[in-house]
Parts: C-alpha cells; structure tokens; sequence
C-alpha cells in the first residue's frame, strides 16, 4: 500500500486573526502554526492502513515556504515515512496549488492520494477533487469512514440529512472529514525517528493563475445583543421580540 | 455578457431546497450584464422542474442517464463540460454535493473555483466574490477572472419567487467513465430536518447535563412544525450524545438559519463559527457572562430545565394561532 498525503501548514483554529498591513492577508506575527487539522486525519488514515496491510510506504508532501517543513516533519514524527517539500510560492489559485501537487504525484505508483476535506485558512475545499480530476482518478470527498479490500475502496460521507455511500477502484484520492479516525500525536521516540527520515526538497514554479485576493476584511460585528431577562419569567418577553420585531415565528 | 449555468442538485427524483435561491443568485449575476440563466438537471427522468422559471431560470436543460439515480459526479461532470463553453460563471450550491462537485467541474474545464460564496457581482471584465475564511473569522473578496465556478453558500441568497416561464431543453450526457459508484444515502434515524438547511435551528451543549435530556431540544423543535433542527456543540457530539452531523461549528456544519436558540452552550469560538452569521441568534444560559451572549441579539440568563419547556409551550401557543 503506497500513501501519498497532500499536507499544507495553517495557522493553529485559535489563533486571533489580524489583518496585515496590505489588507489581503493575515499578520503572522506571533501565530502558531499547525498541521491543517483535517490533515491529521488522512496522516492518521494512510498510517494505520500501512500498518494494516504491513507492508508499503506513506508519503507526506507539501507545497509551500521553507516553514511548510517543519510542517512535514510533525507529519513524520506521527509516523509518515517520508517527505517532500515542493519549494515554491502557493498561489491564490487552487487549481494551479492541484496542478503543482498532481504533477508529483502522477507517476508515483500510489494507491491512494488523501487530503484534509478544507484547509482551515482559506477554506478552498478545492484541491483534493481538483487533482482527483487532473489525474483522472476516483474520487470521493469529505470521507468520515473508509474501508480498504480487494482493490477496492468503500466510503460514507455526509451529506445533508443522511450519509451517502460510495465504492470505487484503486487508485483512488479522498478528502478526509472529522470523524474518519483519532489522529495519534507524534511521540517523543517518532519525533526522534523522524530526524532520520528521507526529507526530499524540490523546487517548483507555480503559475500566478486566474484568481487574485481583492480584500481580507474582519467581518462585520454582531450588533450588541440584549439580555431579554432571567428565568421563564422572561419568555413572553422572548417571544413577543421573535414574533413582532425580528419577525422568525 | 455573462451567460450563467445553475447547476441543481437532484434526491430521489425530486430538486433539492435550495434551487431556487441559488438561480436567485445566478440570476443576479445574469442580470449585471444582460446575461441569461440556464438550470441543468441531472436526473434519470421526470424530474418536476416547474418552478424554475418563476424562480429565475430563462431555460431548463434536463439531462437523463440511467446513472443520475443516485448522485454520479462523473456523469455530471462531463455533462456540465459539454456545455461548459456557453457560460461565464457555472454556479452550484455550496451543499455537501456541491462542494463536491465544484472543484471537480472546475478542474475539467480548467477554470477558478469559488466555494462557500456569499456575495458575487460581476465587475468590468471580473466575477467578484466574497467569502468567509478563517472559520468565519475573516471576510475575503476574490476576483475570478474567465470562466468560473462558484459554490453559493445556502442562505445567502434568498429566492425571486417571480421571473418569466422556463423554456425546457433536453441535452445529451456524453460517453464517460463511472470512476466513483455512488450506491446509497442511509439516512438519518432521526427523522428531523439536518441543521444545514433548516429555517430554525436549536442546538444543545454540555449545559443539558444528559444526553436524555436533549429530549427537551427535541420537543421545541416540534413545536415550530417541521421547520426546525436539532443541532449540538462539539462537547457533546464528543460525548456521544449526539450524532456528528449535529455538529455546528468549525469541525461541524456551518449553518445560516433564521433562528439560531443555543441551549446550555459556552459560545467557544469554534462554534461561533458555524452559526455566526444566522439571522437572529437567541441564547439561554445560566452563566450571565458566557461568552455566547455576545453574539445572541436575545439571551436569557437562567435555566435551561426552566425556561425551555416555557419556550415551548409559548411556541406552540403561537403556532396554534
Ligand atoms: C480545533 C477545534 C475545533 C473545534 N470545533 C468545534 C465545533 O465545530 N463546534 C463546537 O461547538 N465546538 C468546537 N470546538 C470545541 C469548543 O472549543 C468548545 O469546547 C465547545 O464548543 C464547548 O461546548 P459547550 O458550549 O457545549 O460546553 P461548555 O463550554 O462546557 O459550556 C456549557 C455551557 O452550559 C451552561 N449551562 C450549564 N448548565 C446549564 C443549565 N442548567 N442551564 C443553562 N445553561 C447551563 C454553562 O454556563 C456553559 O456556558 C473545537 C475545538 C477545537 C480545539
Ligand atoms: N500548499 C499545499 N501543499 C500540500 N497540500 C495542500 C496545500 N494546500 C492544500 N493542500 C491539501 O488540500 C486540502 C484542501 O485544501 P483547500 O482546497 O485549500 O481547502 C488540504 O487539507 C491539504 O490536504
């Protein structure tokens, strides 16, 4: 079983956003930076099916920065085999971000390609699907159960008022969900390991792409709300605001 | 001239919610440059499309495939590629099947993709769209330049209710490969309407105390008649006293109702998340200082064991009327 994880590095969920200089990013300044949390799930997914099949190798790759690498070595100190830094500048494009990824992973005898369902900065939940497409391979996203046997894939994902069900061939690429697995947390002897593990750097040039970001604004407050009252007592109060002024029953 | 494609989303032989607020904002996009509005519907038959031109769509493009009974992203993808070339903006509804489906048609026919959009314009020769990012934390405005698919978030837009007669076309799906086998939906045991697309949602925390006791959520969204869903706080989706897909909030379901009642929930950033932008959010809380009610335009300070059943009784009152 050969495993490819597609990893990009977020700014930890709870993290303060400010806005930088420029107003079309966010100010890094003392912001902790992380796995993408839907991430962990698909490192958790591809280590525990090699370690059911006993026998591959998974492949944690990133495109990015010289900081994704610090990125890529949390994911070996879980338990990912090796690594790839794809060095270069991300573009605000998914599609060009897919096309950079697919191009190293074509050719790579994978049997699976997995990827976080959205990656918490942008919320692009693009770029699983969209290397999916450029690769020509079965695809299924935002997975919360995934079952590996003769070949073949079977997955449940949610959908709204149900779940639905899928099968597919290998090679296949999934996007993983919460609920999919408990990703494990590196351990002090992975995170030793890791040190020794294969860590390829290869340089890519990413196209500018069809997508410029205009404005990052903070959204707009809440207007301050209202206390209505204490207690049950406070209900026709409640009720008389829902009906006659927001006008919702 | 932006030509607009409105791709719908079909279950069980019927449109899904949600088609007509999204060809209201495919038709506002259409209507900035004199542009048209076409509606496709992938089905395997007689899907009822009646509605769609008094919902914004100049045409109706029914597309049939013994493939489309249940939801086939391959089948559709191709579909929408062959007529792709027609259309400025391709435009489907940010659900679990569009996000699906978006980026996949987007990688096809080699345009942007936009998800979770809740505003689009066309400015000059761009298609602007705004978007939250950050878990809601931060607003950002894209511009998208040729050909490109957009995801509309539910609950932006609201529907026209008024446009002209849809003239019906029948198009040809094109050969392709059936990579993924979509074989089923189980559904939901409960019952209830899923909190993504109800108008009134009421969600429960770790303030109930017992997962029995979400039994009261349960009657006061049956008090509001078929309109409300029960959602919950990660804390007790955790707990396993709800179902996952309950969850509202960053790890959860994002949702835009008209009424947002959190029930013995904190307000943790991460839930704020996915329920800051319903319309009017009520709160009920025992802790006067929980950080929900900074975001609730109505809180009661109290308990919820008291004041939920008296909420309950008062909507049915209502609704009786
Ligand atoms: C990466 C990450 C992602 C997360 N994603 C999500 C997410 O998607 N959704 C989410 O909800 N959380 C999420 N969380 C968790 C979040 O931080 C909070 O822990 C969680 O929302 C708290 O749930 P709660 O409000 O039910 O519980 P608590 O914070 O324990 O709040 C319980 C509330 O009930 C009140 N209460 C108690 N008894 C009563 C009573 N009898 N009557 C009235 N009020 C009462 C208390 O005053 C308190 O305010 C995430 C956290 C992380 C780190
Ligand atoms: N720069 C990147 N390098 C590697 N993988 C990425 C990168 N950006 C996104 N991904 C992958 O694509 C998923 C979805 O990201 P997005 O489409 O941006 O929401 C992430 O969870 C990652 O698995």
């Amino acid at each position: 079983m050969k495993i490819a994880v597609c990893l990009r590095r977020t700014p930890d969920t709870t993290a303060k956003i400010v806005i930088a200089a420029g107003g079309t990013s966010i100010d890094e300044t003392g912001v902790k930076f992380v796995p993408n949390p839907y991430d962990e799930y698909a490192i958790e997914a591809a280590i525990a099916l090699k370690e059911k099949a006993g026998a591959g190798e998974t492949v944690v790759v990133a495109l990015g920065a010289d900081s994704v690498q610090e990125t890529l070595r949390t994911a070996l100190a879980m338990g990912i085999d090796r690594a790839v830094h794809l060095q270069g500048n991300a573009s605000a494009d998914g599609l060009e971000n897919a096309r950079a990824l697919a191009d190293h992973v074509r050719g790579g005898g994978y049997d699976l390609v997995l990827f976080g369902k959205l990656a918490v900065d942008d919320y692009g939940q693009q770029t699983g699907a969209m290397v999916a497409e450029l690769l020509e391979l079965p695809c299924a996203t935002a997975i919360t159960m995934l079952e590996i046997a003769d070949g073949r894939a079977t997955v449940e994902r949610e959908v709204e008022g149900g779940v639905e069900q899928a099968t597919c061939a290998l090679p296949a690429v999934f996007t993983c969900d919460k609920g999919l697995n408990n990703p494990r947390l590196p351990s002090l002897k992975g995170i030793m390991a890791a040190r020794k593990k294969p860590f390829d750097i290869a340089p890519v040039t990413v196209a500018a792409g069809a997508v410029t970001v205009a404005s990052l604004v903070l959204p707009p407050e809440r207007a301050a709300g209202r206390i209505v009252g204490e207690g049950a007592a406070a209900v026709p109060a409640l009720m008389q605001l829902l009906v006659s002024d927001a006008k919702v029953i | 001239m932006a030509n607009v494609l409105a791709v719908l989303e079909v279950r069980n032989g019927a449109l899904r919610k949600g088609s007509a607020e999204l060809l209201a904002a495919a038709r506002r996009l259409a209507d900035a440059s004199g542009g048209t509005v076409d509606a496709l519907v992938c089905s395997t038959g007689a899907v009822n499309t009646d509605t769609l031109g008094a919902a914004g769509a100049d045409r109706v493009l029914s597309a049939s495939h013994a493939d489309f009974a249940n939801y086939c992203p391959d089948g559709t993808v191709a579909t929408v590629a062959s007529v792709s070339a027609q259309y400025r903006a391709i435009v489907v509804s940010a659900s679990a099947t569009g996000k699906d489906l978006a980026p996949r048609i987007a990688a096809r026919i080699n345009a942007p993709c936009a998800m979770d959009v809740t505003s689009v314009d066309l400015s000059g020769d761009t298609i602007r769209v705004v978007r939250p990012v950050y878990a809601g934390k931060a607003l950002q405005t894209v511009d998208l330049r040729g050909s490109t698919v957009i995801a509309v978030r539910p609950g932006a837009y609201a529907g026209l209710g008024a446009g002209k007669a849809g003239a019906n076309v029948s198009i040809t799906v094109p050969p392709f490969t059936k990579r993924l086998d979509v074989t089923g939906i189980r559904t939901a045991n409960t019952g209830l309407l899923d909190v993504a697309e109800a108008r009134v949602v009421i969600s429960g925390g770790r303030g109930l105390g017992d997962p029995k006791h979400f039994v009261l959520l349960e009657e006061l969204a049956a008090a509001f008649g078929g309109e409300a869903a029960v959602g919950a706080s990660r804390a007790v989706v955790d707990a396993g006293w709800a179902e996952h897909g309950a969850q509202v909030g960053q790890t959860g379901k994002t949702v835009a109702p008209e009424l947002y009642i959190a029930v013995g929930i904190s307000g943790a950033i991460q839930h704020l998340a996915g329920m800051r932008t319903a319309k009017v959010i009520v709160a009920i809380n025992r802790d006067k200082d929980a950080p929900i009610f900074k975001v609730a335009d109505y809180g009661i300070v109290g308990d919820l064991f008291e004041v939920v059943p008296a909420l309950t009784a008062a909507v049915k009152q209502v609704k009786a009327h």
